[in-house]
Formats: C-alpha cells, structure tokens, sequence
C-alpha cells in the first residue's frame, strides 16, 4: 500500500495583473505521477524553480491538484473531509525555522501540534517528551526558541511534527538556510526517524550530498520528474545532473572524470572510501 | 543585542506571588485598583498602602524595580499634584500673587499622588511576577465568557502570544536592516526630528515587507500543523486552581470588605 500516491498531477499558477484579469499560468508542477511506500526514504531533488517545493505542499493538503489527484495514505487530498487527517498524517517542516515555530518555549511549541488535535493534557506531555529524545533536543526543552541555533530550531520544528505521530513526514528544503553543521544535525535526525521510528520521510533538497542515504531520488525539472532512482543509479548520469544545472558531489566528479580519462572505475561513486577502494588503494 | 532586551518586566525569582494562577492576580490587581478608588481617607489609604507593602514583601521582587516604573509617571503625577494643589476651592492656608492653596487641596494633591503610586505599584507587581505568556493565558481564560457575546477570545490571546514571540526577531531583523542601509550611507542619527523621521522610511519598507512575508509562513505552519482556532483544543499547560490560589481570593475578599468599612464608614 502507498503512503503517498500522485497521479497526472498538474498544478497551475496563475498569474494576475491589478485589476485581476489573467496574465499567465505558470505550469509549476506537470503531470507528476509517483509513489512513495510506507517506511521509505525519499529524496526529491531540483533546481530553483523546478516544482520540487509546490509538489511537497500537495502532500500536507497546502495546495490543491489543479488536475490529477493526490492520494495520502488512501485518502484524496481534495476531499475538504480528511483535510485534518492528511495534515496529521503527512506533516510538513517547512525552510525558515523562524517562521515556523509558535512557543515562546521549546516544548511548549512540539506541544501545539497535538494540542491542536485535542490530545489529552497528560500524553501531549509524554509526546513532548518523546519527540525532544527522538530528535536529542530534550535537554534543551525549557529554552526560548531565539536563544537556539538554526540546526537546533529545524530540528525542534521536526520534533514538532513527530509528536502528532504521523506516518509521513515531508523536509522542505529544511537545510537551505543553516550552516555545513546545522545541515547535518538535521539530515542525521532525518534518517534516525526513518531508521528507528520507521517513519516515510520525503526530503525536499538542492544539496546533493543529502540524497546519498535516500532510498530512492527523484529529479525534478520544469515541473516533471526528469530522473528517478537510487542515488547510484542517479550518479552516474554526471552529465544529465549538470544539464539540469545540478552539482554533482566532488567525489563522485572525480571518478566521472577518472573514468573517462580510462581508468576502470563503476559508475555513480558516491563516498570517498568507496572510491579508495575501487581505485585498489 | 538587541536580542536580549527582555519583554515586558518580569523579574525572575522564587516566590508565592510569582506561583499564583495569572488568573488570581489578574483579578487581585483590579481588585486593588477599585479599592484605590472607593476608599477616601488616611486609614483607607494606610491599609491600600500595607496590603501593596506585604505583597510586595511577599513577592521578593526588590522595590527598586518597582520604582522603575514611577520614572515614566512622574510627569503625569507632578500635573495631577499641581492641579489639585492650586484648583481646588477651600479655606486657603497660603496665597501668593493669582495663585491660592486651600487646606482641601493639598489634602486632595496628597491623595492623588498616593493613588497614582499605588495604583503603578500595583499593577507592576503583577508585570513583574508573570511572565507575559501566562499572562495571556489567564486573560484567556478570564475573558472566556465573552465567548457567548462571539468575542473570538482564544483568537485574541493567540495573537497576543505570536506577537510576543515575534518581538526579539523582529528587533533583530531591524538591527540588521538598519546596519544594512547604513552599510549603504544612510544616516539614522543627525538632523532635526522631521529628517530623522524620514530616514525611518528605508527602514520601515523592508521591515513590514518581511513582517508579512513571516506572517504568511507561519500561517501556512500552524496550518500545516491541524490548527483550527479554538475549538477541539486541549492545552499543554492548563490553568488549574490549587490551594494557595483559593487562599488568595479569600485574602482578596477579606481586603475589599476592609476597604469598604475603614475606607468609607468610619471617618
């Protein structure tokens, strides 16, 4: 059964001048189809502008198909309904930790999702509490969120959405505003969720190096899916990634390079240890 | 930094006063208000006066925070002395040139400025022993009747609490503007006060752009995050009476029955 499933769909801006007549319709997202099983790791990778952050707010009902449909764990995302119940079970973290989080204290935001879905006071407590451990942000639980660096905050925000226990969550670039270190304290509490907690995590980025733990990758490109696969496979089409004006990680460059120049290395390298042990170092 | 400019005044310490439901001291500080108002003599006054002093004590809040507050007063006061002093008919003890002061009014004075001081001490008790999110809290909950009326009472308190949480970083991204455009050469700090108003403006445009574009996040976050106003809520930190909170309603009661008697009654 698909946690999440999209089917033919399309999702147009529309644009306005003053007086709102039409201007033009931006196709943001293209006859998108895919989908995504329970317990996966899922990477979706592009360019500014490619569609990758319109079809994340598909999944938490944000945005609504203007064709196609949407199906969250079965329930169709038009459907006003389960509005509520796909919000609870698909959670989002979205870029700005800043404008995201709504406590004046660290647990008193984790503790607003919950609230929100009528939770009894006592287990939104055990919640809290689960959720900071599941993140390692539990010692840190009676701070203001300002006093917090930004890797710390992305990862208050996700514990925000682990304590509505959903079965999916959805990182909307969630890296792109913090620094190398912030980046992977938030990429590890990512994968630990989808590890321990076997949580579907759908991880919106334009890093590259971020996508090597996903289980699959998809490519976005002008609002359709260009490429599809696992980070290997993906990899080794060095050239493809760079005409959709993606970086490509260094080591993997470099056996691409190699590669070419003769030496009898495999495609789509992606860790310097395996390429010291492909080179027979 | 601007950062860490603390909001509101409250004053971090251990104490009965600070555990009190935000509710109880809601009501305790109109209630003391009022009875600044009702009572009209030395022994009314000598008791408002007691009362604030062992709350005070109780809170162990230095008085030196408390007179913080009077500095911003101190204007008002010394117009409301005045007026009483020279204003008010009576048998005249002093007089000089237009000017007369009678025997009820520096009888009145005296008692305008005591009121005002009690009145700002009071109240900064409270600011000083809550911290602005309980406050909002029990204003909430206080005001939850109005709900019938169709007063959105959760809506408000929400946003009263956002905007708290938005204070520091809206400071900070002024700070930051602000250094931006002087980056650029514009000059926040000479001429006379109209030039200094406009030169608010280059600040002020980025500033409400970005307030709005965060407010647009957020809103998408907490929706994103199944909020829905106030219905179906269960709160986190529930407001629930205990012992001590009863003990002081009662202590309340027993003051303002005080008040009406001493105050008014005996003269």
């Amino acid at each position: 059964m698909a946690i999440i499933e999209t089917r033919d769909l399309v999702f147009e801006y529309i644009r306005r001048d003053e007086e709102g007549n039409v201007e033009g319709i931006t196709r943001a997202v293209d006859d998108v189809s895919l989908s995504v099983k329970q317990g996966e790791f899922i990477a979706i990778l592009g360019h500014n502008g490619s569609g990758k952050s319109t079809l994340a707010k598909h999944i938490n009902a944000i945005l609504y198909p203007t064709e196609g449909t949407v199906w969250v764990d079965g329930m169709d995302t038009s459907d006003d309904e389960s509005l509520w119940e796909i919000r609870q079970r698909a959670g989002m973290v979205f870029q700005n930790p800043d404008n995201q989080i709504i406590g004046q204290v660290v647990e008193e935001d984790v503790g607003f999702g919950p609230e929100n879905l009528g939770v009894p006071t006592k287990e939104i407590w055990e919640r809290v509490e689960e959720s900071l451990k599941a993140v390692g942000m539990y010692e840190f639980r009676k701070y203001s969120p300002n006093k917090l660096s930004g890797g710390q905050k992305q990862r208050v925000s996700i514990a925000g959405v682990i304590a509505m226990h959903p079965k999916c969550i959805v990182l909307d670039e969630p890296t792109a505003m913090l620094d190398p270190s912030g980046r992977r304290e938030v990429i590890r509490a990512a994968r630990a969720l989808n590890d321990v907690e076997e949580i579907t995590v759908i991880l919106i980025t334009h890093y590259m190096e971020e996508i090597i733990y996903a289980d699959r990758v998809f490519v976005m490109d002008k609002g359709k899916v260009a490429m599809e696969g696992t980070p290997r496979e993906i990899f080794s089409h060095v050239e493809k990634l760079q005409s959709l004006r993606l970086d490509v990680p260094q080591v993997t460059m470099l056996s691409h390079e190699l590669k070419k120049s003769g030496l009898p290395l495999p495609d789509g390298i992606l860790t310097t240890q395996e390429l010291v042990e492909a080179l027979g170092l | 930094m601007l950062r860490d400019i603390t909001l509101g005044q409250y004053y971090q310490t251990e104490s009965v006063v600070h555990r009190l439901d935000p509710r109880v001291k809601l009501v305790t500080t109109i209630a003391f208000i009022v009875s600044l108002f009702v009572v009209d003599n030395i022994a009314g006054y000598a008791l408002a006066g007691l009362f604030l002093f062992l709350v005070i004590r109780l809170s162990k809040v230095p008085v030196k925070f408390m007179m913080r507050g009077m500095k911003s007063i101190a204007f008002l006061l010394v117009v409301a002395v005045v007026f009483n002093l020279f204003l008010t008919q009576g048998e005249v003890v002093v007089s000089f040139w237009k000017l007369r002061i009678t025997k009820e009014g520096i009888y009145y004075a005296g008692f305008m400025a005591v009121r005002l001081v009690f009145l700002i001490m009071g109240s900064s008790v409270m600011t000083l022993t809550t911290t602005p999110n309980h406050l909002t809290d029990g204003l909430e909950k206080l005001l939850n009747p109005l709900k019938a009326l169709k007063v959105p009472v959760h809506e408000i308190s929400m946003m009263m609490s956002i905007a708290l949480r938005f204070i520091p970083i809206l400071l900070e991204e002024t700070d930051k503007i602000m250094k931006a455009q002087i980056a650029r050469g514009a000059d926040f700090e000479s001429g006379n006060l109209l030039r200094r108003v406009k030169s608010m403006v280059p600040l002020l445009v980025p500033l409400f752009i970005s307030a709005f574009r965060r407010a647009n996040d957020l809103a998408t976050a907490m929706e994103a995050r199944c909020y829905r106003g106030g219905e179906h809520r269960t709160k986190m930190k529930p407001l629930v009476y205990q012992r001590r909170d009863y003990a002081a309603y009662g202590i309340v009661c027993v003051y303002l029955a005080l008040c009406a008697v001493i105050g008014n009654i005996l003269f």
